[in-house]
């Protein structure tokens, strides 16, 4: 079976609908599935719900899927980094809830295994705890969190082979794999799809039977906070 | 005197013990390791990475490797990376001996708030909230009052809290206090701060 599409707009042709759930990999900008979020954007898809630690930047990443207004609802950890957000979301125009960032990676590795709710001890007797079912495990309280099921899954990995299985780079790999495996279909953007065979078996990170489509393209890649460091000189 | 940041940073590194992995969070907590000195300490970063390394040279800035705070770093030898899941499943699995983090309040129970100010700018907790519920140990770094001069350490947190009874340490910048039965107790005094000077500054309980 081909999973290799020519273009990020030809890889979601068919899959998308208004008010859907898209569950997207990356945290800030740092492994985000740019190419398909500007074609969700091109598409004109709405009223959609994101589930996605970060809403990108102003006019980068999912920040665009803001501008345009297709975004119904966010399902993120934080949102600090993007000012079209804020006033959307103050000026209730957009819906956002609030998951612990280690809740929202196991809700959807969770929802990707079958997994259909968990017991954390995270956010109990916080907000994040209110209204959620408690109970007592070796003393001790636990919240219930749902696991994530996703319409689509956007994702980006550095390298794949023609079957699917996925190569991350770094700390791009962060959302990546828990995003890929909630989504009842996953479409991959990766910088480089190498001929079946050439891949480690052992250092495969995300198996292929996890993405059912798959493009190549260029990545921007932009860095959201350029730390450095001087150079001793002698 | 009071001690400043770095002091601060300085004295929460002695917390840390040889062989332990450790998160520190965004501001004074993010200091603590220009501190360790020859301990060995493996740093946590939970975007996916154990073994963080310094900031990159100017032009050597890889836009695949940031910390939790975004920022572009370096990897080290020992230096492994994940994903989200299970870098939260050491995390909350208890696999993290200690997190190092900054507050807006602490209450006399260990309660903690450093989300949410209700009204103004609301980011998230990102991942304070699991770290929080799951570290070893949880230490907090900040200024024992605000800005106007008022308590940090309270009876009673007035913010969102981020976790229930999960402080251990409070490192401020006029001495050093635990979280113990019935209240605070001060561990230690910053050079030329007294007990009375601390107890003034201090809403919360202090017990002896």
């Amino acid at each position: 079976m081909n999973k290799i599409y020519g273009t990020a707009s030809e890889a979601l042709d068919g899959l998308l609908h208004d008010g859907m759930l898209i569950a997207a990999g990356g945290f800030g900008l740092c492994g985000i599935p740019e190419l398909l979020i500007d074609a969700i954007v091109d598409s004109g898809v709405k009223d959609l719900t994101v589930a996605s630690n970060n809403a990108g930047v102003d006019g980068f990443g999912l920040g665009k899927l803001l501008d345009t207004r297709q975004v119904r609802k966010m399902m993120s950890s934080y949102v600090g980094e993007n000012a079209e957000f804020m006033r959307q979301y103050l000026s209730g125009e957009l819906e956002l809830e609030f998951n612990p960032q280690g809740t929202l990676a196991e809700r959807m590795r969770a929802g990707g295994c079958g997994i259909a709710g968990f017991y954390t001890k995270t956010g109990y007797g916080t907000q994040i705890g209110e209204g959620k079912e408690v109970k007592v495990f070796r003393g001790e309280h636990y919240i219930l969190e749902e696991g994530i099921f996703a319409d689509l899954s956007i994702v980006k990995a550095w390298k794949a082979d023609e079957t699917g299985n996925l190569v991350f780079r770094k700390t791009a790999r962060n959302f990546n794999p828990p995003a890929a495996m909630c989504g009842r279909v996953c479409v991959v953007e990766v910088e480089e799809i190498v001929p079946t065979g050439s891949l480690d078996p052992d250092h495969i990170h995300l198996p292929g039977i996890y993405v059912h489509r798959l493009i190549q393209g260029q990545h921007e890649k932009r860095i959201e906070q350029r730390t450095v460091r001087q150079k001793e000189t002698a | 005197m009071p001690w400043d940041r770095n002091q601060m940073a300085a004295r929460a590194a002695e917390e840390l013990e040889d062989g332990w992995y450790v998160n520190l969070g965004i501001g004074i907590p993010t200091l603590v390791a220009n501190y360790v000195g020859d301990k060995d300490i493996t740093l946590q970063s939970e975007n996916g990475m154990l073994g963080m390394g310094p900031f990159p040279y100017e032009g050597e800035e890889d836009p695949d490797l940031i910390n939790a705070g975004k920022q572009t770093i370096t990897e080290l030898p020992r230096t492994a990376y994940f994903d989200s899941a299970t870098s939260f499943g050491m995390i909350r699995g208890g696999k993290i001996a200690a997190a190092i983090l900054g507050a807006m309040e602490v209450a006399e129970n260990g309660d903690l708030a450093n989300w949410m100010i209700p009204g103004k700018l609301v980011k998230g907790m990102g991942g304070a909230m699991d770290l929080v519920a799951g570290v070893g140990r949880v230490i907090v770094v900040m200024d024992h009052q605000n800005k106007a001069g008022e308590s940090k350490l309270l009876k009673q947190c007035t913010l969102p809290l981020t976790g229930t009874g999960v402080v251990d340490r409070i490192i401020t910048n006029l001495g050093v206090l635990d979280v113990v039965e019935g209240g605070l107790k001060i561990v230690e005094t910053a050079d030329g701060v007294t007990e009375d000077d601390i107890r003034k500054a201090t809403e919360a309980t202090i017990v002896d």
